[in-house]
């Protein structure tokens, strides 16, 4: 290939566009005080908030998995009246400000939201400020990304397959199973990847509709914020610089199947 | 064992029309050009495009019929499917891809790795039976798939041009092959195929369709000597025409009468094969009943000898040696003259 020059306005645009991602994340890297990051990050409070971060972020995509897997199924394959619709309601919150979203979820399943208040008189469940409610708050932001990413996986995929295991003998359910989940095993993984790094990441929607109780409902971004805010804003960047780790780790995992080899 | 199919559907452009009745123990090819419904017919068998009227019926049993409102799905249907790209699932190994028919059929892991590798030896992969299909050479996955087909032990076996997916030097040897593992299965054999020379190895009888419907059925021979359509006419590599036979000629819709020594009455068929047909750059003189004129608008080579297309009232095909081609200058076009004996005049009812 012929080796390009870029022009000279361009490259400094880029340089600055680039500059503008690197850099605060380097300030990240030598603000932080090593000294003290073993302290901070053994800390119970740090720990907790890491065992809750995972458990929610895990339970989120396990839940996203469950209950989006079918849903791209059904968005890929059956053509009913008001699909288009229904896909953007269920897409919404990868564009809705977090914070909004938290607050549907409260008006909904709040105690005294419009399923919510039912749940509490009928059953004696409570979602709001618990851990169900955090996972609540995630699955509801990181779902789309596992729904868009499998729907696209079922979309591109050759059908005839399936008609192969069809004249095989393969009811509908062996099909699915055996030959279109592995068909798609790419999409599925990246989708499920970024599903839970979405949840993992989770800040807006949580705070607003599970609150901030440590153990209980305080995961890592939340944890994060709150030692900004206190007498030892060190702690949140050794945390900070944790959960860049994990967003790395992600990214170049995913790069062959998510962002193309090139 | 006997398939009887009469289906009509209409799917995107195609109208298909067709009816087709298979015996045991018989190996029919569909023999069609590109988009005639070969394939839409072989999946209409299958179950896997549903019909609008007509029956599927399968040794008695009605597989579907819309009249009644039945449908056996695909996965219930006694039928082993040959895909034309053959679709080996990609994740599964050799092994798995031929016991994905037992296993879904309700055997036993064991049971059915066990009767899947009685076929793979059958079809001589022993060797393979670990391997992934992307490993596999084309003749290996057709092997394969037809193993696959086969495993279950189906009542009819359908295979979709079989050997198109593959290169010209192995198609030799996969074609024996084929021909024989199909001679070891009982049941009704169903083959699609554009290649009359695959028809024609392997089948007992062929089915012409175009476009949707039925052309022409007979031996690979009946077919060969009496096309009855131009498709047919060219795969073979004759001169078709129709009209209207009047005791020693036949009249054609142009005008021309073509003299044919075998013609009664009624509407005909005439076939003239190319090598009857000799090429002149001055009237000849003589027996020969018919002397047509045109000019000679292009030349292919065929074999050892040279094909020379002549467009006239009736455009005609004709052989000759390359000695000739170079002398007559035929390559270069032009005015000709070309004769053939009314003997050499094959004439059959349309």
């Amino acid at each position: 290939m012929r080796r390009e020059r870029a022009p000279i306005w361009i490259a400094i645009l880029a340089a600055i566009g680039a500059a503008f991602f690197v850099v605060p994340l380097i300030g990240l890297v030598v603000k932080t005080p090593w000294g003290d990051a073993l302290q901070s990050l053994t800390s119970t409070d740090t720990l907790e908030a890491l065992k809750l971060s995972l458990i929610a972020s895990l339970s989120a995509t396990a839940v996203s998995l469950v209950l989006g897997v079918p849903l791209a199924w059904i968005y890929a394959r059956i053509d009913f009246p008001g699909r288009t619709v229904l896909r953007a309601l269920t897409t919404l919150p990868m564009v809705l400000p977090p914070v909004v979203g938290g607050i549907a979820l409260f008006l909904a399943f709040g105690r005294r939201g419009l399923v919510g208040s039912l749940l509490d008189t009928t059953f004696g469940i409570t979602l709001p400020f618990t851990t169900a409610g955090v996972v609540f708050a995630e699955t509801f932001v990181a779902m789309p990304f596992l729904v868009l990413t499998v729907e696209a996986g079922l979309r591109s995929m050759d059908r005839r397959y399936e008609d192969a295991a069809r004249t095989l003998g393969a009811r509908r359910w062996t099909v699915f199973t055996r030959v279109t989940l592995p068909l798609i095993a790419p999409s599925l993984l990246a989708g499920a990847v970024l599903c839970w790094a979405r949840a993992l990441g989770e800040f807006g929607a949580t705070i607003t509709f599970a609150g901030n109780f440590p153990g209980v409902t305080q995961t890592m971004p939340l944890a994060v914020y709150l030692l900004l805010e206190s007498n030892h804003p060190e702690g949140s960047f050794i945390l900070s610089l944790l959960l860049l780790l994990v967003s790395l780790a992600v990214l170049v995992g995913l790069r062959h199947r998510w962002l193309g080899s090139a | 064992m006997s398939l009887d199919v009469e289906v009509r559907t209409a799917l995107g452009a195609l109208r298909l029309d067709m009816k087709v009745q298979i015996e045991e123990g018989e190996v029919v090819a569909l023999l069609g050009p590109n988009g005639a419904g070969k394939t839409t017919l072989l999946r209409t068998i299958a179950g896997l495009v549903p019909i609008q009227s007509g029956h599927v019926e399968l040794d008695g049993e009605i597989l579907e019929e819309p009249a009644t409102g039945r449908y056996v799905p695909t996965e219930q249907r006694s039928i082993g499917f040959v895909f034309q790209d053959y679709l080996l699932f990609p994740h599964l190994s050799v092994l798995d891809n031929v016991a994905f028919g037992l296993r879904a059929r309700g055997a036993g892991r064991a049971e059915a790795g066990r009767r899947a590798m009685e076929w793979i030896d059958r079809v001589g992969l022993e060797n393979r039976a670990g391997s992934k299909p992307a490993e596999l050479s084309g003749g290996e996955r057709q092997r394969v798939a037809l193993a696959r087909a086969l495993a279950p032990d189906p009542r009819v076996l359908l295979l979709d041009e079989p050997l198109a997916a593959l290169d010209a030097t192995t198609r030799v040897a996969v074609r024996r092959d084929l021909k024989m593992h199909l001679a070891s299965f009982s049941g009704v054999r169903l083959l699609v195929t554009h290649d009359p020379l695959e028809a024609a190895t392997v089948a007992d009888r062929l089915i012409v369709m175009e476009e949707g419907k039925h052309v022409q059925t007979g031996t690979p021979v009946e077919v060969t000597e009496h096309p009855r359509s131009r498709y047919v006419a060219d795969l073979v590599g004759v001169n078709l025409y129709r009209g209207q036979a009047d005791h020693g000629s036949v009249l054609m819709p142009g005008g021309q009468v073509l003299a044919a020594a075998g013609a009664e009455a009624g509407e005909v068929f005439a076939v003239i094969h190319p090598r009857a047909v000799s090429v002149h750059r001055a009237k000849p003189e003589g027996s020969p009943r018919n002397v047509w004129h045109g000019r000679a608008h292009g030349v292919e080579l065929y074999g050892d000898r040279a094909r020379v297309m002549i467009e006239g009232e009736a455009p005609i095909v004709a052989e000759v040696t390359p000695a000739a081609l170079a002398e007559l200058k035929l390559a270069d076009g032009g005015d000709v003259w070309l004769s053939f004996k009314a003997t050499d005049v094959s004439v059959y009812p349309a």
